[in-house]
């Protein structure tokens, strides 16, 4: 009798579970392969369970890095990065990151600690306001109060970050939801009466765009990241040759379309080249697909496209009409609003003299840079272009080195460029690169840095080389914050007020400590020998490249200024 | 210009803070927000009124507010027929010889006296905010000491005449 009471008891406790069993379970019906972690003691049941568990973990040696390195995964692989981060200070670690994805549209779900229910409100040990605190930073942010809505909580979030216009979703667990034990509950459906994006464009819309494509002379395409996000790469290629369509990419759209193409003008905006922003400028048709006309974009939005009707392809609405007026707006996912266009078939435009215009423009002011006894930044990515044949992943930091690779390198294919465009974030690259490489295990990660924002994440090399990442790193070293150095030569006088930092440690020497190889590259022939010898290895390589110290970014349109008004167009 | 907005949300945890949030990181200039239950469960109305520079404003308004996933709609009623309606409190000085007088006030406002102390009285007065305004002004030399609004909370009618008659008209 007793043995039988406690095998039934036995029996019954093997079927309870926890709200950190639920949360592992629901993780796993996602099919998550990897989570970038920091435990903590808010989180220490649910590391109790990752401990068994199957899913690969990585421990970042700062919050930040996790999240900027599950931002570079999302980027590469299209699926959502996975946080864990502990509460209050482990949360508040995670905020740029946030900001960042949101700004970018990645898809994040963010899972972060709090104290336990019966003390939140207290000010108790390492408890923040997180749900306060992330409001306006994510697309949607929960706090689990009933260890029963977990599944439902997890399942919902992981549709909303991914759905319509791509997020981050935070999830807040109390300790003692995920300590909690619970028979199994029953399962829930996904409730978001108020969350319906719209994917299918609207007919008459794409007739009255097809319309106007027809009849224009002078029309370009303004492709933004949405294209990448929606995967639509080949509908753009489809329909933009099926049109005859030049194409103008935003920083954040590179690679959407072929950089090799006929078609393909350049990228546009603050650092674009010449022609883009003549097209831009001079187009009587502007069709943007899925970019949000931000202003490093747009310039002074006085004199931007005043000649051009504007079409706008957006799954969010809300972008559709917020900085530059529109008239043809298109709510719709890229692909298939590309794909309705195609199936239009409508008569391409006669605009033989508006393609030449801008070969001219192309041949007669393309991106250029002056020879000397220097290292020139852009020599060396042109070589890096060269040497990977256009098929690495770039990832970058934020500041000169960002828009030198966005020039010199020529993507041809999507997914292979991640860089922090909306909130130029410093400090991301290094450990974006660690995301993009476990996405793309086999390709070539180049991470190009410059040495201010190498020096905000260099904890990380300790993760590159426990995974043992092949990822290169490439420091592009001017002993200066650039871009800083830059504005502050041509806009404050030459008052270089903070922003040179000559005072550096060593990196190859740093590199080693963390058990990386390092090198020095001082010259072009160093530079040819060393990429041929580590590019194509399977172990991560830091170079420090010292650059021209002097060198600064061209063309560029000032702050204020129209598209038109930029400087440095010629040698 | 003002605008008012409604809007229905699901009664969860923070939707206020979400929507107050938008209008602070969005730098939009809010003059009233009302909330309240609706005849369905978790439910409630939202009804805020928005002082904007132009139409463009108001329609990203709008749209911003549609894009948060706890609100299920939002409507721009301002150049709808509405009826909107929003109740102040108003305690006001009183002396012995100004009782009457005020009493005299109040009638044609159809508001109404809720409280009377020795020195003062609590005057309850519901209608468009337009009234209310006027009716304070008046109210404002015999001393205010304690004032509360609400804020406007308003639907449309159930009859709607059109407000803005199309003027061009088009034979394709």
């Amino acid at each position: 009798m007793l043995q039988q009471a406690a095998m039934a008891e036995s029996k019954a406790k093997t079927e309870m579970v926890t709200g950190a069993d639920l949360l592992l379970e629901a993780l796993e019906k996602e099919k998550v392969e990897v989570i970038f972690g920091y435990p903590g003691g808010a989180v220490l049941p649910i590391y109790d369970k990752l401990y068994d568990s199957k899913i690969l973990h990585v421990l970042p040696r700062h919050e930040q890095g996790g999240i900027h390195a599950a931002e570079g995964y999302a980027r590469i692989s299209g699926k959502p990065g996975v946080v864990i981060a502990t509460s209050g200070p482990g949360a508040t670690n995670i905020v740029t990151g946030l900001t960042d994805a949101m700004m970018d549209s990645l898809p994040l779900v963010v899972f972060t600690g709090q104290v336990p229910t019966n003390v939140i409100g207290s000010d108790a040990f390492q408890e923040a306001d997180v749900l306060g605190i992330t409001t306006p930073i994510t697309k949607y942010n929960y706090q689990v109060r009933r260890i029963e809505d977990i599944p439902r909580i997890v399942k919902e979030a992981f549709f909303i970050a991914t759905s319509g216009r791509p997020g981050p979703v935070l999830i807040d667990i109390p300790k003692d939801i995920a300590a909690t034990v619970s028979k199994p509950p029953e399962e829930q459906e996904i409730k978001l009466p108020g969350y319906q994006p719209t994917v299918q464009p609207n007919y008459l819309q794409i007739r009255k765009l097809s319309e106007a494509v027809s009849r224009a002379k002078k029309p370009v395409i303004l492709a933004g990241a949405g294209v990448l996000l929606g995967q639509a790469s080949s509908e753009l290629k489809e329909y933009a040759e099926q049109q005859q369509l030049p194409v103008i990419h935003t920083l954040l759209g590179l690679g959407g379309f072929p950089a090799d193409h006929q078609l393909f003008v350049g990228m546009a905006g603050m650092h674009g080249c010449y022609a883009s922003n003549m097209g831009l400028s001079e187009c009587d048709l502007l069709i943007n697909i899925g970019a949000r006309f931000d202003d490093r974009l747009t310039g002074n939005l006085q004199f931007f496209a005043p000649h051009a009707t504007v079409a706008h392809i957006d799954i969010d609405p809300a972008e559709i009409g917020k900085n530059v007026p529109t008239a043809i707006p298109v709510v719709a996912d890229a692909k298939e609003a590309l794909k309705e266009l195609i199936k239009q078939n409508g008569k391409p435009p006669a605009h033989s003299e508006w393609l030449e215009q801008i070969h001219k423009w192309q041949e007669e002011y393309p991106y250029h840079y002056g020879e000397s006894d220097t290292l020139k930044p852009q020599k060396v990515l042109e070589m890096l272009y060269e040497k990977t044949a256009g098929d690495a992943i770039v990832v970058t930091d934020v500041g000169q080195h960002q828009m030198w690779a966005a020039q010199y390198y020529q993507f041809k294919k999507a997914n292979r460029w991640v860089t922090s465009g909306g909130l130029g974030t410093m400090g991301f690259g290094l450990p974006a690169s660690i995301g993009a490489q476990l996405a793309d295990p086999e390709r070539c990660v180049i991470a190009v840095l410059g040495d201010g924002g190498f020096q905000m994440s260099t904890q990380e090399l300790t993760v590159i080389k426990e995974l043992n990442l092949p990822i290169k790193i490439a420091i592009f070293n001017n002993l200066s914050l650039g871009m800083v150095r830059q504005w502050q030569e041509i806009f404050y006088d030459k008052r270089y007020s903070h922003s040179k930092i000559p005072i550096q440690p060593s990196f190859v020497k740093l590199a080693e400590a963390y058990g990386i190889k390092g090198y020095e590259i001082n010259t072009a022939e160093e530079a040819e020998v060393l990429f041929e010898e580590v590019l194509n290895s399977r172990e991560p390589v830091l170079l420090d490249i010292r650059i021209d110290p002097d060198e600064n970014v061209y063309p560029m349109i000032a702050p204020g200024k129209g598209l038109h008004e930029m400087v440095g167009v010629k040698p | 210009m003002k605008k008012i907005i409604s809007m229905t949300v699901l009664n969860r945890p923070g939707v206020l803070n979400r929507i107050t949030n938008l209008f602070s990181k969005r730098n939009y200039n809010i003059e009233s927000i009302s909330v309240g239950l609706t005849e369905q469960e978790g439910v409630s109305r939202i009804t805020c009124v928005i002082h904007v520079e132009s139409d463009r404003e108001a329609e990203q308004i709008t749209k911003q507010l549609n894009k948060q996933i706890d609100i299920l709609k939002v409507t721009d009623i301002s150049d709808q027929a509405i009826v909107a309606r929003e109740l102040a409190l108003i305690k006001v000085l009183t002396t012995p010889q100004t009782r009457n007088e005020l009493y005299a006030l109040i009638e044609p406002f159809r508001a109404a006296v809720i409280d009377i102390s020795k020195d003062s009285l609590v005057i309850q007065i519901t209608g468009e905010s337009d009234k209310i305004e006027a009716f304070i002004e008046l109210i404002k030399p015999y001393g205010i000491k304690e004032l509360a609004r609400t804020g406007t909370t308003a639907f449309p009618r159930g009859t709607q005449k059109p407000v803005n008659p199309q003027k061009t008209y088009s034979i394709v």
